[in-house]
């Protein structure tokens, strides 16, 4: 019954380099850095392989397909600084057996990519063997690689796969290329916007639309444990609440039986509990629902407006924004809703804090002076470091490593108030490399997935 | 013909010298209630444009007519707030008063209170926000008579602006609670 919208790896072998030895290590920690060098050689595949390809897929060369998946990834790092390939003096096929080291060196390449794609019949389907080699070309010696099989329409993730390892070999950092970001799609006019869910690949790739527009649906989050489930909060027949989905199956239920509005969720990072407010009667406060055992509990208890609740990564504590000094600030508590302490202290407003899943930190937005900031503090509320201010932004979301945070920015309307746009925007922790995330309509709300399973 | 036009320019200046005084008149009065800052904004600031939203903002409280439709006859269907504030005003009051008393007399009549903020805070806040705006609404008219359970609450947070905007007047339209009939 499982038909797989997600695709199962059939065989992963990791392919050893001869001697293990150091590569120069790329220091991510520091901001504005020279970029390195690097060549990523088209895949190259022989002919049988490059027909059942285009049967299958309709692409012609799908070898620099996935070479250009691969230098997309690395190069949006800000780390890595692609070389064209016209300047590339070795044709792939010999590069990846072997390659001339010196040619590359002549190019300026301190990092070769090398790869191979051959299409393979098991039990009468066709699948495809993608092989990379990743090459210290200063060393002249090959320092990583891998081969798997898989589905032919799954190679994009096999790019990604791909990045992550090289990523990983270079920086010392787990990688976040293999991952998605689930997102609310928006159109049409300000004041009646069309809101959808929707989930593309981290690159902006493989957009599907999860929900039809027909009800309003919001800040949709991804479970950390399990990136198939998603949870979100729909206006479906005007009782705004929460949800989760399965995206594999479609299947939705409401979460909970609450009398009043809940909004604002976040799971656990194991997956098994939801935490959410509940607006009634004048009052937000925060509650969990552990998804298990179907118990609920209320762990704020203040007149004031408690809400947008995320985990640390060990489930232990909660922070939460809260206005019960006045203004929305940021509090930390147990999560059994015990010892409630306000951490941010600085001027202005702040809200929507996001635990990093490394534990160290979190992202917040603030406002102040008519500007909207995103910015990180350690979770005793020291340390703050704005990354990025503008006219209006919000909704921090960390990507699955704790290097770059994903968040939305809305434009200023004209005095006709006309010029209204919604997009998704990354920016490093460091402060650096603010970009735009690519998407198909306006967007706003997103949140990244984990690494993807199998 | 020469005279006409003279007089008609004597006429304009006297008009002018009216709305001068006029004003002045007003802002003395404003100044009493309100803080320092104001006072000196309202010495300073003397162009049209400033006049026009002195009479549709009250601090930042919209009070104007633009966008507000009406329950029944006569009877406005919104309420305005000032950012970040849940507090009914005196005109909001007596909207409200009037929304009451329409309601006791059309007891067959439920309503949606829909509460929404501007488009100067965060997403999940304002969900709240408007939450507590149309609950304030909801327990005024509570107050005058109206039973709860012909009243219900949806907030829309900042999801539905009427004046798309980004400036403080269409901000000011934007945070408002509106009574809708639901049958």
């Amino acid at each position: 019954m499982k038909k797989n919208l997600f695709l199962i790896f059939l065989f992963y072998v990791i392919l050893k380099p001869s001697i293990s030895f150091s590569l120069v290590e790329i220091d991510i920690t520091r901001g504005n850095l020279d970029p390195m060098p690097i060549s990523v050689s088209p895949f190259f595949s022989d002919k049988i392989t490059d027909e059942n390809i285009k049967k299958d897929l309709n692409i012609e060369n799908l070898g620099l397909e996935i070479s250009r998946v691969i230098e997309n990834n690395l190069e949006k790092t800000g780390l890595f600084d692609a070389i064209e390939k016209e300047a590339f003096l070795q044709k792939p096929d010999i590069a990846h057996l072997k390659p001339r080291f010196e040619d590359w060196a002549l190019i300026k390449s301190q990092v070769l990519i090398t790869g191979k794609v051959t299409s393979k019949i098991i039990n009468d389907k066709d699948y495809i063997n993608i092989e990379f080699k990743l090459w210290d070309v200063l060393g002249a010696k090959m320092v990583d690689g891998f081969s798997l099989t898989t589905t032919p329409r799954s190679w994009r993730r096999v790019g990604h796969k791909i990045s992550d390892k090289v990523y990983e070999r270079l920086t010392g950092e787990s990688g976040y290329f293999d991952t998605r970001i689930i997102y609310v799609a928006e159109e049409g006019p300000k004041t009646q916007r069309i809101k959808k869910l929707a989930l593309m690949d981290q690159d902006g790739f493989n957009t599907k639309y999860i929900t039809l527009g027909s009800e309003l649906v919001l800040t949709p989050r991804f479970n950390p444990a399990n990136d198939k489930e998603i949870t979100y909060m729909s206006y479906f027949r005007n009782m705004p609440r929460v949800y989760i989905v399965n995206l594999q199956t479609g299947e939705q239920k409401v979460v909970g039986d609450f009398r009043g509005m809940t909004f604002a969720p976040r799971f656990s990072p194991d997956g098994k509990k939801l935490i959410m407010s509940l607006a009634k009667d004048g009052n937000s406060e925060i509650w969990v629902r552990n998804l298990e055992t179907n118990i609920q509990e209320k762990l704020t208890d203040h007149p004031s407006i408690d809400t947008s609740p995320s985990y640390s990564p060990d489930g232990k504590f909660i922070t939460f924004n809260s206005d019960r000094s006045g203004y929305q600030q940021i509090y930390v508590m147990r999560s059994d809703g015990s010892k409630v302490k306000r951490i941010s202290f600085g001027k202005g407003i702040y809200g929507t804090p996001v635990w990093s899943p490394r534990g160290d930190l979190i992202a917040f937005t603030k406002l102040h002076k008519g500007k909207f900031f995103i910015g990180v503090m350690r979770t005793d509320g020291t340390g703050e470091r704005l990354l990025t201010e503008n006219f209006y932004q919000e909704a921090p979301s960390w990507s699955p490593n704790g290097r770059i945070i994903i968040f939305y920015r809305e434009t200023k309307t004209d005095d006709k108030g006309k010029g209204f746009s919604a997009k998704l925007w990354s920016i490093d922790l460091t402060g650096y490399n603010e970009r735009l995330v690519s998407t198909e309509t306006d967007a706003s709300d997103p949140s990244w997935s984990s690494l993807l399973g199998n | 013909m020469n005279l006409s036009k003279i007089s008609k320019n004597v006429f304009l200046v006297i008009i002018f010298g009216l709305i001068v005084t006029a004003c002045a008149t007003k802002k003395s009065v404003k100044t009493t209630t309100e803080s320092a800052t104001t006072t000196k904004a309202a010495e300073t600031q003397k162009a049209d444009p400033i006049e026009k939203l002195d009479a549709l903002m009250q601090g930042d409280v919209y009070i104007g007519s633009d966008t507000v439709g009406e329950l029944a006859s006569g009877v406005p269907d919104r309420v305005f707030f000032a950012t970040n504030e849940t507090i009914l005003t005196t005109a909001s009051r007596e909207t409200l008063r009037k929304q009451a008393a329409w309601l006791r007399q059309n007891s067959d009549v439920t309503v949606v209170v829909e509460g929404h903020a501007d488009e100067r805070g965060t997403r999940e806040y304002n969900l709240a926000l408007g939450e507590r705006r149309a609950n304030a609404a909801k327990d005024y008219l509570m107050t005058y008579g109206v039973s709860s359970d012909r009243i219900k609450v949806l907030s829309y947070g900042k999801e539905r602006p009427v004046d798309s905007g980004s400036n403080p007047l269409s901000w000011s339209k934007n945070r408002r609670s509106v009574t809708v009939k639901a049958n």
